[in-house]
C-alpha cells in the first residue's frame, strides 16, 4: 500500500497547506464582526468548476495509486512474470503528449481570441486522443496475439485492467471535449467556453501524467525503486 | 462584486442574488422527482436509505430469531442465514449510514448551514441520487436473482465470496453485489464533489471556516475521506469482478474446491483484505465524523451553551480524519499478514483514541454549567454519548493487537461495532431528525411518540449489545447460525441469546412508531415556526420555513459571528443568530 | 431527574452485570495467561473511564437541567483543562498499549524448541500433519492434492514420507511442550480457533501462517472455525486433546504415516498428480 500512502501524503500536504491559511488557530468567539475583516479565509476567486475538477482529479489519482499499490503487492507472489511492453506504447505516449500540447495551445489561443487556432487545436486534440485509444487497442491486440491473455499471468491481467481503466477515463474526457468543441465550433469564445477548454487541458495533462506513471509501472522501471524502498520498510 | 464596506452601524449590505432560472417554480416532475434542489434530493436520499434500511432491519430480526431460537425456524437455513447477515451488514453500513449521513444530511444541511442557495452543481447532485437509487435497485434485484443474494459476509473476502461453497458465489448474488457497490461509488463521487466544493466555494460572506457549525465540519471531512477511501473499494470490487467473470487471479490462489482443482493460481486473498480495509476503516469514520459534528450542535443548542473547545473539536475532526487512513490493518491482526505490522497498527489505532476521547470530554464539558433542555434531540445526544463511549472503549480491546487475538471474530467484535458505529450513529440520526424535522416540514414531531421511541430504542439497544460482549468473551464466534452442541458454551448463553433476540424485536418494532410519527406529524404536528429551538446557525434563519428552492429569497445571509453564541453575557436573549450584526456586550471584541 | 437516574442506573447495571455475570472466558489451557492479564487491565481502565464519563454526565443533567431563569455559563474553552485531559488520556492509552505490545512480541516470537504441527483447513473439516521421527514436515503444494493425497504432501520430499497424517480426525498434543501451529488451507480462508488456547490465526490458501502456544492443561477442547468459509462454516468443528506424554505416545503409535497411506497406490498416484 506504499504508493497510495505516498499519494495520500501529497494530498494531505496540499490540504494541510490550504488549512494553514484558514486561521485554524484563531478564536472565533472573539472575532465577531464584519466579514470584510477576514479576506484570506473567504472563498477563493478561482472558478468553482476548476476547484471541483482538481478534487475530482485527486480522486482519480487515488484510484490509480491504489491500482499501482495492488500491482506491487501482487507482484511479490511467485507466479508473477512480467509482460513485455508492446512497442506501440511509445508511439501512443507521444500521441497523448501531442494531445496535451494541442489543448495547451487551445487554451492560449482562446485567451487571445484566435478562434481559428482554437478550433484547429481542439480538433487536433480530439483526433490525437482518438488515435491514442486506437493505439491502446492495438497494444491489446498485439499482446493477445503473443499469448498474453487477460486470464493469463497476473502481470497481463493488470496490463489490461489498468490501461482499460485509463482508457475509460480518456473516453469520458472525450465526451467533455466534444461538448466544448461543439460550443467553440459555433463561434463562441465566451468565458464559459474558455473555462471549458482550460478544464479539458487540465484533465488531459493529468491523465497524461497518470499515463506516464502507468507506463513506468508496466515497463517495470519502478520495480528497482520499490525494491530499494522495501529495504527500509521491512 | 459585493460592496463590503461596513456601514456606520457595523453591518455589511447583503449580497443580492442574481435571478436564476433554476429557482423558479417548475412542473411537478422537476420539483419533486427530477429535482435539482439539494433539499429535495436530501429527502429522496433519506427516504431511499430508510426504506432499504428497513429491509436490513427485518433481516436482523430473522438472523436474531435464528440465533435466539436455533432450530425453530426451518426456513432459515445456513445459506439463508449467511445471506441475511451479509445483506444486513452491507445495507446498514453503505446504503443506509453512508447514504443518509452524506447524501441525506449533507445535502440538506450543507447549503443551508453555509448560507448557499444550493449545491454548486445541482445537476450532478441530482444524478448522484439517481445512480444511488439504481445501486439500491440492483441490490434489491439480487434478492430475487437465481441463487439469491451473496452470503459472503459484508467483507466479501475472497476466495469464498466467488466460490460455490458460499451462497451466491457462483450465481448472480456476488456479481450484483459488486456491480451495485461500483454504482454506489460512482454516484457517491458525484455527490461528494458537490458537498466538498460547496463548502469551499459556496459559503456566504463572512462564513469563515472557523465560523462553520461542527456539523458542516464533520460532513465536510467525512466526504473528503470518502472520496479518497471509496476508490479502494472500487478497485477491490473491479478486481474481484474480473476474478469472478474473466478468470483472472488477482485474489485467487491455487485451490481445490470440494475435490476439484480450480483454474486459479497464485493470487493473494490478503491483497483484497488490504484494499477492503483501506476503504473499510475510513468508512467507520465516514459514518462517525458527521455524527460527531451533528451531536456537537445538538448538545450545544439544547444546553444553550457554546460547544466547549470549538477549536479543539475542529482539529480533532481533521486529525481523526487523517489518522484513520493509517489504521486499516487493525482489522487484520489475525489475517496472517506479517506479524510486525501489528506493532505499528496497534500504536496508530490507540493514538486515534486520544483525539476521539477529547471530543467526548468536550461534549460532556459542554453540558457542565449549561442550561440543559431535555428535549428529544438532547436525549438522543446523551444516549449517543453513552453508547459511543461504551463502544469506543471496547475498541481499545480490539485495537490492542494481542487482546484482539482471543476476541477477534467472536460476538465481542459484533457487539463492539454495533455499539460504536451502529447504535451510536443511528441515535444521532434520530436526534438529528427530531431536531431538523421542524425546518424540513414546518411542524414538530409528536413528543409522546418520540419519548416512547427514544426510551425503547436507547435502553433496548443497550440491552441488546452490552450483554453481547460477554457472549463473545465466553468464546462464541460470530457468523455461526447455531452454536448448540458446543461443550464450552454454557446453557445460560442460549438463554442470554434468546433475551437479546427479544430485545432486538422490541427495538425493531419501536422504529415503526418512529416511522408512523414522521408521517403523522406531517399533518398533525404542532406548528414549529422558523426557529423553534432558538438556534444560532443559518439554517434556522431562512426567511420562510420550509425553505423554498434557492433557500434565501432575494438576498444571501451575511455572517457576523460563529455558530455558538449561546448565553452570551449581557445579550438580551440566550442566543445570537450567526447573521445578527448586533454587537456583543460582554467582550465587545472586534476582529482580532 | 429521571434521565440522570437512568444514566446512573446504566452505569450501576453495567458494573453489576460485569461482576455478577456467569459469562466469562473459558478456563485457560495455554501459556497465554498474559493475554488475559492485558485484557483485565483494559477492562479496569475502560470500565473506570466509562463510569466516570457517564456519571459526570448524569450529574450535569441533574444539576444543570433547565429551570426557569437558569442561564448557561459562558466558557468557550479552557486550554489548561483540555491539555490535562489529553495528557491523562494519552497516559491511560499508553498503560494499555505497552503491555499489549510486550505480549504481542512474545506472541510472534516462536521459541526454538517448538514442535511444528500442521493444521489443514478445507470446507468444512480439519486435518492435521505431524512430523515423523525426523522431526521435520515435508513440503506440500495444493496442486498435488488428489483423492489419494488429500493434503497435497509432496511425495518426492523424503522429509514427508514419515509425516503422520490425520485426515478429518482429532488432534492430540502433549502437555507442556511448545507447539508451532503451521496453518494451511486448501480452499478458502479458515481460522483455527480453540477458545481455551486464546491464540488464533487465519489460514490463507496459498500461504502458510502460524501461531505458537504451550498447552498447560490436559483435556478435550473444541476447535471452531473463526473465519467465514461458506455455508458449512458454523459446523466446521473439530477436537484437540491435550494428553500426558504417555497417552500422547500411545495415540501417535496408532496413526498412519504419509508413506503408509499412499504405499499401495504410490506408483500410480505419482503419475496421476496434475502439474
Amino acid at each position: 500500500m506504499s504508493v497510495i500512502l505516498v499519494f495520500l501524503l501529497v494530498v494531505l500536504g496540499v490540504a494541510g497547506w490550504w488549512l494553514s491559511h484558514q486561521r485554524l488557530m484563531s478564536k472565533p468567539w472573539l472575532e465577531q464582526g464584519v466579514p470584510a475583516a477576514f479576506p484570506d479565509t473567504d472563498v477563493t476567486g478561482m472558478p468553482t468548476a476548476k476547484i471541483a475538477l482538481g478534487i475530482f482529479l485527486a480522486v482519480v489519482g487515488a484510484l490509480f495509486a491504489l491500482f499501482a499499490s495492488a500491482y506491487f503487492m501482487r507482484m511479490d507472489y511467485a507466479d508473477w512474470q512480467a509482460t513485455p511492453l508492446p512497442s506501440v506504447l511509445w508511439l501512443n505516449t507521444a500521441i497523448l503528449v501531442m494531445a496535451s500540447i494541442a489543448l495547451q495551445i487551445a487554451v492560449a489561443a482562446s485567451r487571445q481570441g484566435h478562434g481559428t487556432t482554437v478550433r484547429l487545436a481542439l480538433v487536433t486534440a480530439a483526433l490525437t486522443t482518438v488515435a491514442f485509444l486506437a493505439g491502446q487497442l492495438m497494444a491489446w491486440r498485439d499482446l493477445t496475439a503473443d499469448g498474453y491473455l487477460l486470464d493469463g499471468n497476473p502481470a497481463s491481467s493488470f496490463f489490461y485492467l489498468i490501461t482499460g481503466m485509463h482508457g475509460l477515463h480518456i473516453v469520458a474526457g472525450i465526451v467533455g471535449l466534444a461538448r466544448v468543441s461543439a460550443r467553440s465550433m459555433r463561434g463562441s469564445n465566451d468565458e464559459n467556453t474558455r473555462l471549458g477548454i482550460e478544464l479539458c487541458a487540465m484533465y488531459w495533462h493529468f491523465l497524461l501524467l497518470i499515463w506516464l506513471g502507468v507506463f513506468v509501472l508496466l515497463a517495470g522501471w519502478a520495480n528497482d525503486f520499490i525494491a530499494v524502498c522495501r529495504q527500509f520498510l521491512i | 462584486m459585493v460592496d463590503i464596506t461596513p456601514h456606520a452601524d457595523n453591518t455589511v449590505p447583503a449580497a443580492e442574488v442574481a435571478d436564476v432560472e433554476l429557482y423558479h417554480p417548475k412542473s411537478w416532475w422537476t420539483t419533486y422527482v427530477f429535482s435539482q434542489d439539494a433539499k429535495v434530493i436530501a429527502i429522496q436520499y433519506s427516504g431511499t436509505a430508510i426504506a432499504i434500511g428497513m429491509v436490513a432491519l427485518v433481516l436482523s430480526w430473522l438472523m436474531r430469531l435464528q440465533l435466539g431460537f436455533p432450530g425453530t425456524f426451518d426456513f432459515i437455513t445456513p445459506e439463508a442465514y449467511y445471506q441475511f447477515i451479509t445483506m444486513h451488514g452491507m445495507i446498514m453500513v453503505i446504503y443506509l449510514l453512508t447514504a443518509l449521513f452524506l447524501g441525506g444530511f449533507g445535502n440538506y444541511l450543507i447549503p443551508l448551514m453555509v448560507g448557499a442557495r444550493d449545491m454548486v452543481f445541482p445537476y450532478a447532485n441530482m444524478l448522484s441520487y439517481w445512480i444511488y437509487l439504481l445501486a439500491v435497485l440492483v441490490l434489491v434485484v439480487s434478492f430475487f436473482a437465481p441463487g439469491g443474494p451473496t452470503g459472503a459476509g459484508w467483507t466479501l473476502y475472497p476466495p469464498q465470496a466467488i466460490l460455490s461453497g458460499t451462497p451466491g458465489g457462483q450465481a448472480w448474488g456476488i456479481i450484483l453485489m459488486l456491480v451495485s457497490l461500483i454504482l454506489f461509488i460512482i454516484g457517491f463521487t458525484m455527490g461528494g464533489l458537490n458537498y466538498v466544493v460547496t463548502v469551499l466555494q459556496g459559503r456566504a460572506r463572512g462564513m469563515t471556516l472557523m465560523r462553520m457549525p461542527l456539523t458542516v465540519w464533520g460532513i465536510f471531512t467525512a466526504t473528503v475521506m470518502a472520496l479518497l477511501a471509496f476508490p479502494a473499494l472500487f478497485v477491490a470490487c473491479v478486481m474481484m469482478l474480473f476474478d469472478r467473470l474473466l478468470g483472472t487471479s488477482f485474489f485467487m490462489p491455487a485451490l481445490v474446491e470440494l475435490g476439484q482443482q480450480l483454474e486459479y493460481g497464485g493470487g493473494s486473498p490478503i491483497l483484497f483484505q488490504h484494499l477492503f480495509w483501506f476503504f473499510g476503516h475510513p468508512e467507520v469514520y465516514i459514518v462517525a465524523l458527521p455524527a460527531f459534528g451533528i451531536v456537537s450542535d445538538l448538545i450545544s443548542t439544547h444546553a444553550r451553551k457554546n460547544i466547549f473547545g470549538y477549536r479543539m473539536m475542529v482539529w480533532a475532526i481533521v486529525i481523526i480524519g487523517a489518522l484513520s487512513f493509517v489504521v486499516w490493518a487493525h482489522h487484520m491482526y489475525v489475517s496472517g499478514m506479517h506479524p510486525w505490522f501489528g506493532f505499528f497498527f496497534a500504536t496508530t489505532t490507540l493514538i486515534i483514541a486520544v483525539p476521539t476521547a477529547l471530543k467526548v470530554y468536550n461534549w460532556v464539558l459542554t453540558l457542565w454549567r449549561g442550561d440543559i433542555h431535555l428535549t428529544l434531540p438532547m436525549l438522543f445526544a446523551l444516549a449517543f454519548i453513552v453508547t459511543f463511549v461504551n463502544g469506543g472503549l471496547t475498541g481499545l480491546f480490539l485495537g490492542n493487537v494481542v487482546v484482539d487475538v482471543p476476541l477477534s471474530d467472536t460476538m465481542f467484535v459484533v457487539a463492539h461495532f454495533h455499539m460504536v458505529m451502529g447504535v451510536a450513529p443511528i441515535l444521532v440520526i434520530f436526534g438529528a431528525i427530531y431536531h431538523w424535522y421542524p425546518k424540513i416540514t414546518g411542524r414538530m414531531l409528536n413528543e409522546a411518540m418520540g419519548q416512547f421511541h427514544f426510551w425503547v430504542t436507547f435502553l433496548g439497544a443497550y440491552a441488546i449489545f452490552f450483554p453481547m460482549h460477554y457472549v463473545g468473551l465466553v468464546g462464541v464466534p460470530r457468523r455461526y447460525p447455531d452454536i448448540s452442541g458446543t461443550a464450552f458454551i454454557p446453557e445460560s448463553v442460549h438463554t442470554l441469546n434468546a433475551f437479546i433476540t427479544i430485545a432486538a424485536l422490541v427495538v425493531g418494532f419501536a422504529q415503526l412508531v418512529f416511522l408512523f410519527n414522521l408521517f403523522w406529524s406531517l399533518k398533525f404536528g404542532r406548528d414549529a415556526g422558523g426557529n423553534p429551538w432558538r438556534a444560532t446557525s443559518l439554517e434556522w434563519q431562512t426567511p420562510t420555513t420550509p425553505p423554498p428552492h434557492g433557500n434565501w429569497g432575494d438576498t444571501l445571509p451575511v455572517v457576523y459571528r460563529w455558530a455558538y453564541d449561546y448565553s452570551v453575557p449581557g445579550a438580551p436573549e440566550d442566543f445570537i443568530a450567526q447573521n445578527d450584526p448586533g454587537p456583543r456586550t460582554a467582550q465587545a471584541a472586534g476582529p482580532a | 431527574m429521571a434521565v440522570a437516574l437512568v444514566l446512573v442506573l446504566i452505569v450501576a447495571g453495567s458494573v453489576l452485570f460485569h461482576i455478577l455475570s456467569p459469562w466469562w472466558w473459558t478456563p485457560i489451557a495455554s501459556n497465554w495467561g498474559y493475554i488475559d492479564t492485558t485484557l483485565v487491565i483494559t477492562f479496569w481502565i475502560t470500565g473506570a473511564v466509562f463510569a466516570a464519563v457517564v456519571l459526570f454526565m448524569a450529574y450535569c443533567v441533574f444539576k444543570f437541567r433547565h429551570k426557569e431563569g437558569r442561564k448557561a455559563a459562558y466558557e468557550p474553552e479552557s486550554k489548561k483543562l483540555e491539555t490535562w485531559l489529553t495528557v491523562v488520556t494519552a497516559l491511560g492509552v499508553a498503560v494499555m498499549l505497552a503491555p499489549g505490545l510486550f505480549v504481542w512480541y512474545q506472541f510472534v516470537t516462536v521459541p526454538d524448541d517448538a514442535v511444528e504441527v500442521e493444521v489443514v483447513g478445507q470446507q468444512w473439516q480439519w486435518s492435521y500433519r505431524l512430523p515423523g521421527a525426523d522431526g521435520r514436515l515435508g513440503t506440500s503444494n495444493s496442486r498435488l492434492i488428489s483423492f489419494e493425497n488429500p493434503l497435497g504432501v509432496n511425495p518426492d520430499d523424503p522429509n514427508g514420507q514419515d509425516d503422520v497424517v490425520v485426515e478429518a480426525g482429532d488432534l492430540h498434543l502433549p502437555i507442556g511442550k511448545p507447539v508451532k501451529m503451521l496453518l494451511r488451507s486448501i480452499d478458502v480462508l479458515h481460522d483455527f480457533y480453540v477458545p481455551e488456547f486464546r491464540a488464533k490465526m487465519d489460514m490463507v490458501p496459498g500461504t502458510i501462517t502460524y501461531f505458537w502456544f504451550t498447552p498447560t492443561r490436559t483435556g478435550t477442547f473444541e476447535v471452531l472455525c473463526a473465519e467465514l468459509c461458506g455455508t458449512g462454516h458454523g459446523y466446521m468443528r473439530g477436537i484437540v486433546m491435550v494428553d500426558t506424554e504417555e497417552d500422547y505416545r500411545a495415540w501417535l503409535q496408532d496413526q498412519s504415516t504419509f508413506a503408509q497411506l499412499t504405499a499401495p497406490e504410490k506408483v500410480s498416484a505419482a503419475g496421476d498428480v496434475r502439474p
